[in-house]
């Protein structure tokens, strides 16, 4: 057997970080894997079972190894407006969350982020692991005439406790005050008291919550949750619940090569105010102007097989694009992908499957949110 | 701990070579190779007739993580194959050294499975890794 493609097992030789549960989840018997430089779990024993969890019922992640930022200063609105492509002047309400890329000069995508808005002087962002040193270096190289510090908080631990059961089991055994604000906060809102901090957030199209709370009291949380009936999910379910609910994965469906109207994410741009400048925004507005983009779709895999990334999608006027993220769908038994190909796509196209031509169907990228099948 | 029968030939590419009564030999992967790929969702068999060289690639099975070519342990003509992993990719995880199995080759030369390891070889194998 040789693997062909081994995307969970990065091989090297450096010392991997780990988070505050990683002997949580040895004592879970999870099979433990270099995700990006982090000793992190890709399953508990089976992958398919834990994506169901979340689907059906309740499943948590360990995503302590994400990156939380906070923006403080009186200048933090216009800062961030000027950072971020989408726009934090649409934050209005305490703890409301925006979705956005930070671009470079050339409008290409450094990272994806959440931005939460605390108030017009205190934000929180929460970015990329794998990113983490180029965005912090970006962040404060952006920030030289802006009255703002910009503040990790490195030890705070992250828990995503997602699934159509997931409100239920968290807000009982949230400390009293909190419990009770995070049963009211609406989806894409936050609450926090002292360092913990709620948002209806997530990254697997079913409802639920991103937590952050000190890391000294996660490992006593992630043991509540396991007793309240919560299911310990790795990371490989993390990523096919992420492709069935149509969100991208920066380093795989973008990257700093990549700009956000070629990447499904033209409705993370604000172009309005016109006079509101961000960075990126010159280069992206004439890339805009000229046209020709190639397309960010869905694909649906019509033959048996698997899609995997960087696959060559065949289009009927024999031009070619690239799967950017592929794989199997536990939910629709068969196998989804994003592309990346020319304006001419048609509703059919082929797939270069180890030199074989498998039939695909293009969709929009979204194939399931709340349970429910979108295609 | 993985399990190893010691009733059978064990390649250092995971996959494992069971001599039959009737000279033919059974193929499939190892339970170690199993657990490491996780839930296999799609199996390229190999066809009825094919020759094939030892250590040709000749079949791909895909996990939710990965592809994997899997190699003919030894040469000979492909005889049977599993159809049933068709729909069933998964009794590779359940029953890798049973219900599990790839192929079935008919060898050239069966004394070609003296260069594959034996179980206790192939656990110390595993166990490095």
């Amino acid at each position: 057997m040789g693997f062909a493609c081994r995307p969970f097992f990065v091989e090297n030789i450096k010392m991997t970080k780990k988070t505050i549960l990683n002997s949580a989840h040895r004592e879970l018997g999870a099979r433990m894997v270099d995700f990006g430089g982090w000793d992190m779990p890709v399953n508990y024993g089976s992958q398919i079972d834990e994506h169901h969890y979340v689907r059906q019922s309740v499943g948590m992640f360990d995503v302590s190894h994400m990156t939380v930022v906070d923006i403080n200063g009186v200048q933090a609105k216009e800062y961030l407006q000027y950072l971020l492509a989408n726009d934090v002047s649409k934050l209005t309400r305490q703890g409301k969350a925006l979705y956005s890329c930070m671009l470079n000069e050339q409008a290409g995508i450094i990272d994806d982020l959440i931005v939460y808005f605390l108030n017009e002087q205190n934000y929180r962002l929460v970015v990329n692991a794998s990113t983490r040193d180029k965005d912090i270096a970006w962040l404060t190289k952006q920030s030289d005439g802006f009255d703002v510090s910009i503040n990790e908080k490195p030890t705070l631990a992250m828990i995503a406790v997602q699934g159509p059961k997931a409100r239920q089991k968290v807000c009982p055994i949230l400390p009293e005050r909190l419990g009770f604000a995070a049963a009211e906060i609406k989806p894409f809102n936050a609450c926090w008291h002292g360092e913990w901090f709620v948002g209806r957030t997530g990254y697997t199209g079913e409802d639920g919550f991103e937590i952050m709370l000190p890391e000294d009291k996660a490992e006593g949380f992630w043991k509540q949750l396991i007793e309240v009936g919560v299911n310990p999910c790795g990371l490989g379910a993390r990523d096919t619940l992420r492709l069935e609910a149509g969100m991208n994965l920066y380093g795989q469906d973008m990257d700093e090569s990549k700009h956000p109207l070629e990447s499904g994410l033209n409705w993370t741009v604000s172009w309005e105010p016109e006079t509101r400048d961000f960075v990126g925004k010159q280069a992206l507005a004439q890339i805009r102007q000229q046209g020709g983009l190639d397309e960010f779709v869905g694909l649906i895999l019509e033959d048996k097989g698997v899609l995997r990334s960087h696959q060559q999608v065949v289009l009927e006027d024999g031009s070619r694009g690239e799967i950017t993220s592929g794989g199997y769908s536990p939910t629709m038994e068969r196998s989804i992908a994003f592309a990346r190909v020319p304006s001419s796509i048609g509703k059919t196209c082929k797939i270069d499957i180890r030199g074989k031509l498998k039939d695909a169907r293009v969709v929009k990228p979204c194939f399931v949110r709340q349970g429910e099948v979108q295609i | 701990m993985s399990n190893t029968p010691d009733d059978r030939k064990y390649a250092d590419s995971h996959e494992w070579a069971l001599l039959e009564s009737d000279g033919n030999i059974r193929v499939g992967i190892t339970d170690h190779a199993q657990e490491l790929l996780g839930d296999l969702v799609f199996v390229e068999l190999p066809e009825i007739g094919q020759k094939l060289v030892q250590a040709d690639e000749c079949s791909v099975v895909e996990s939710v993580k990965a592809a994997s070519d899997i190699y003919s342990p030894v040469t000979g003509e492909i005889v049977a194959i599993n159809n049933d992993l068709e729909d069933s990719p998964e009794a590779i995880n359940d029953s890798p050294y049973e219900d599990g199995w790839i192929f079935v080759i008919k060898p050239e030369d069966a004394s070609e499975l003296d260069n594959l390891l034996d179980a206790e070889s192939y656990q110390n194998l595993t166990e490095d890794e």
